[in-house]
């Protein structure tokens, strides 16, 4: 058998009110390691309610102080809920904190398993492992590395023009980097905002010149990031701005060469298809920054080689057709992503008739019907044009709250669709019908306008529609579009002909947030929004450390929650700047260059090159700034000459007998 | 006697991936079979196959690696390291006369709690069936083995 360590251990076993304790018997899993791990090197074990609390971590501390532990084990919840808190328990008590071992028997005992008996077993188990492997742990130092106090904000929404102003207010600086040619997202294709219908533009506009303007915000429009590397505090991005053909310095942004431009393009981004723009464009009046961009896609120059009426006509001589796309590399040490939502698409409900029936339009659709600045300066009449409705209907739930579609509620739409029904009754003094499952107007102020449009006289209809069809049965529905619902309340079918459909679509990730994702190195949540560090204690950030979202790239939701997202998670990455060092894991390899035969084996391995070879010497060296700690190159090593801090084989080893109860004590027979 | 026989399995999780999927997994309380043990590593390029070796030489009847997909690995690539590690190590064992089938990789992703769940019971009862392992005498041919692995070279990306 292994020689006997020298080391004083405390087990302290969390009931997690009864969370663990419902399921494990606590008091047997901590008398167990008492008494079968006592030669190993447990010296007292304890059971506690609530282990995080700051008694449970106080009895932590006392042990430490009076009983002289080295080692601690906390058989509680996932280390990647607690850890922290137990080492910083053992610093305060003057142990190491890299001392400190979690068994984790919530996540993969407790909360997975039934059966008491197992679930009790597979703890000690587990607190066995725990208890082998801290013994082999070894006092470790954190890694501190310099803060870059730049930031970059991906995404120039509301949510994002919001975390980069008050990062700049702040004093330090932003890039904001955004894919199209304006910042403003979907807020500025609004025309008034529930629930006080303050109009959009006068309250978002303000906000998008300051962003432009700020000192401290140096805005990349028409832009995206291409490469990340690095880590918290020191993050190199690469962006690729995109080719504007329009020289910045000498645009005045005056417009002309938008009216010269003879080639007209439907506008698929900001009118959702309902109106046009040139080929040299800014995508609407009050753009920021106000450089149009020429769309190489369309511009007849770019596809017939002839035109160019822009450039001829522009005073400056702003127009350049030569501009190349130019890739730009910044330094940063913290990200925030807020990268927005795409519309449902409602072709895919094909019962409602989206994009057969040319009256049936999708939310955002309506908004820029609606919206003064729109392509039909604010008239809300039919596709063709002209006719105003005489009734309309709203279906709410478009795509969400369906397990054919999407599951999650978007949120907005019963709001939205309270919105539309307010201007349509407001405007044209149609018929409004709203039909809807459930009502849901949470939040501050919200049913108080559900009231309101109650009492304008809107018609509710609960149910969830079946369909929406031209085809008429008689006089009444002629040349109408018919809604067929079951009226859930009443508890019958009804037929209701109406003029126009409004689609209340729902919020879904982006069409690329998986690959956005993925260059950031933070994950989908199965739904596919971007995956906060805890649902309800830590919603902007993520699982990496320094990178923040906000918005509605984190999961559907409102302005009012967007902007106080945008301002959360610009209040994280302030803290970070102002303490201008982080701690990092000092989970590092190196080399012990006695030991390293030098056979080059593990040379290639390295994502981050961190290994080098000294031809001198013959022998291999790790580079503890560049290393990430992953491990794969200490794994590799035939020579056994690459340790791994942290995750050692001895402490990996020990672990894998711990779990296997090889540990225990032969019982005397 | 194989339809009693609870295995004993011993499962190696990255820090990034697929030990959030064991934490998702219980945090949405869904229930597994209770056989598996987790050691958490950094990434599961950090294998070792030795680790494997000593599981199965040291009581385990099975041994679940698992991983982030491919593509997603947090340090870039290191998850195809393992997967070459895997499967060379398949090979030895076989070698050995062990069942290759003992040893499973899984690529399991931090949101893929439904998964894991899932893989692991499939993998018990796959366990189940195979009965045992009883790996005699342990500490002898763990020399051997891990001297016969020293001597493979790894093949560079
Ligand atoms: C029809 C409709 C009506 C609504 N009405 C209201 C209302 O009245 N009141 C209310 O409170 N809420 C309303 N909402 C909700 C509101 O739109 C959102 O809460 C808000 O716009 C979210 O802001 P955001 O910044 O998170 O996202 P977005 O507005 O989507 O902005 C995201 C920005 O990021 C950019 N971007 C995306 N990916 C990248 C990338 N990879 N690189 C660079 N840039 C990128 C986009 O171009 C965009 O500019 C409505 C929603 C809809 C659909
Ligand atoms: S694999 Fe080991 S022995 Fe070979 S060069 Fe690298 S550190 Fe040296
Ligand atoms: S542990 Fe990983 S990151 Fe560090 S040197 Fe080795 S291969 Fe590179
Ligand atoms: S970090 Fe998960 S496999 Fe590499």
């Amino acid at each position: 058998m292994s020689e006997i360590k020298q080391e004083r251990v405390g087990v302290y076993v969390c009931h997690c009110g009864s969370n663990i304790a419902g399921v494990v018997d606590v008091v047997d899993v901590a008398n167990w390691a008492a008494e079968k791990l006592k030669h190993q090197g447990v010296v007292i074990a304890r059971e506690y309610k609530f282990m995080c609390s700051s008694l449970g971590q106080e009895l932590i501390e006392k042990d430490i102080k009076e009983l002289g532990l080295t080692r601690v084990v906390v058989a509680a919840c996932s280390p990647h809920l607690h850890e922290k808190t137990f080492r910083t328990a053992a610093k305060n008590a003057g142990l190491n904190p890299y001392l400190v071992e979690l068994a984790s028997i919530r996540e993969q005992v407790s909360w997975v398993h039934t059966d008491k008996a197992v679930a009790t077993e597979k703890s000690k188990a587990v607190v066995s492992g725990a208890v082998s492997r801290v013994i082999e742990n070894v006092p470790l130092e954190e890694l501190k590395v310099p803060i870059n106090p730049n930031t970059l904000v991906v995404g120039g929404g509301i949510a994002g023009i919001q975390a980069a102003l008050e990062i700049a207010n702040a004093g330090f600086h932003v890039y904001l980097v955004e894919r199209e040619p304006s910042i403003g997202g979907h807020m500025a294709q609004f025309d008034k905002t529930f629930p006080t219908l303050d109009c959009s533009a006068c309250i978002l506009t303000p906000r998008m010149v300051e962003a432009g303007t700020h000192p401290n915000i140096t805005l990349l429009t028409w832009s995206e990031v291409e490469k990340v590397t690095g880590f918290v505090g020191n993050f190199n991005v690469t962006i690729r701005k995109k080719a504007r053909c329009v020289k910045e310095e000498l645009c005045t942004g005056c417009g002309i060469c938008e009216e010269k431009c003879p080639k007209k393009v439907i506008d698929d981004v900001f009118e959702a298809g309902l109106g046009y723009r040139k080929a040299v464009y800014t995508p609407f009046a009050q753009a920021v920054p106000k450089y149009p961009v020429i769309d190489k896609a369309n511009c007849t120059y770019f596809l017939k080689g002839t035109c160019k009426a822009c450039e001829k006509f522009c005073p400056t001589g702003a127009i350049d057709f030569n501009q190349q796309d130019e890739l730009v590399n910044v330094e940063v040490g913290n990200i925030i992503l807020a990268t927005g939502y795409d519309l449902f698409d409602a072709r895919r409900v094909s019962n409602y008739g989206y994009g057969r029936l040319p009256n049936v339009f999708t939310s955002l659709e309506f908004e820029r019907l609606s919206n003064a600045a729109g392509p039909t300066n604010g008239n809300i009449v039919l596709r063709d044009g002209k006719t105003t409705p005489k009734s309309v209907g709203i279906i709410h739930c478009v795509g969400s709250r369906d397990k054919n579609f999407n599951n999650y509620c978007s949120v907005i739409c019963c709001m939205q669709g309270l919105k539309f029904a307010h201007l349509v009754h407001e405007r044209t003094g149609a018929t409004v019908y709203n039909f809807y499952i459930d009502m849901r107007t949470a939040y501050k102020a919200y049913d108080e306008f559900y009231q309101r449009v109650l009492e304008e006289g809107t018609l509710f209809v609960r149910g969830k529609v079946a369909e929406v069809t031209d085809a008429g049965r008689n006089e009444r529905e002629k040349g109408k579009l018919i809604i067929q619902v079951e009226d859930t309340l009443a508890g019958k079918q009804r037929r209701i002909p109406v003029d126009m459909v409004i689609l209340s679509s729902g919020l879904q990730p982006r069409a690329d947030a998986k690959e956005v994702g993925k260059l950031f190195g933070i994950s989908c949540s199965t739904d596919g929004w971007f995956t906060e560090k805890h649902p309800k204690l830590d919603p902007v950030a993520t699982m990496t450390e320094g990178i923040y979202i906000a918005g509605c790239a984190q999961g559907p939701k409102d302005i009012p929650s967007s902007v106080a997202q945008g301002a959360a998670a610009s209040a994280r990455v302030l803290d970070k700047i102002l303490q201008k060092e982080v701690a990092l894991e000092p989970v590092r390899a190196s080399v012990d260059q006695e030991m390293c035969s030098g056979c080059r084996i593990c040379n290639g391995l390295c994502p981050f090159n961190a290994i080098s070879f000294l031809e001198d010497r013959m022998v291999t060296e790790i580079n503890p700034a560049l290393c990430q700690g992953c491990g794969t190159c200490v794994a590799a090593c035939p020579a056994g000459a690459i340790s791994g801090t942290g995750f050692s084989n001895e402490q990996i080893l020990a672990q894998i007998d711990g779990l296997l109860l090889r540990n225990i004590e032969p019982v005397e027979a | 006697m194989t339809e009693n026989f609870e295995p004993t399995i011993i499962g190696f999780t990255c820090n990034w991936c697929s030990y959030r999927a064991a934490d998702l997994a219980g945090t949405a309380r869904m229930k597994y079979a209770p056989n598996v043990r987790l050691i958490r590593m950094m990434c599961s390029g950090r294998l070792d196959p030795t680790f494997v070796l000593r599981a199965l030489s040291g009581g385990a009847d099975g041994v679940m690696i698992t991983g982030c997909h491919p593509g997603e690995c947090h340090y870039i690539e290191q998850n195809y390291k393992a997967l070459r590690r895997y499967l060379l190590l398949k090979r030895v064992l076989k070698g050995m006369g062990i069942e290759p089938e003992r040893v499973k990789l899984v690529w399991a992703s931090a949101a893929e709690g439904a998964k894991f769940a899932s893989e692991t019971t499939l993998f018990v009862e796959e366990i189940r069936k195979l009965g045992p392992l009883n790996w005699g005498k342990p500490t002898e041919r763990l020399d051997d083995l891990q001297e016969e692995i020293s001597k493979t070279e790894e093949v560079p990306a």
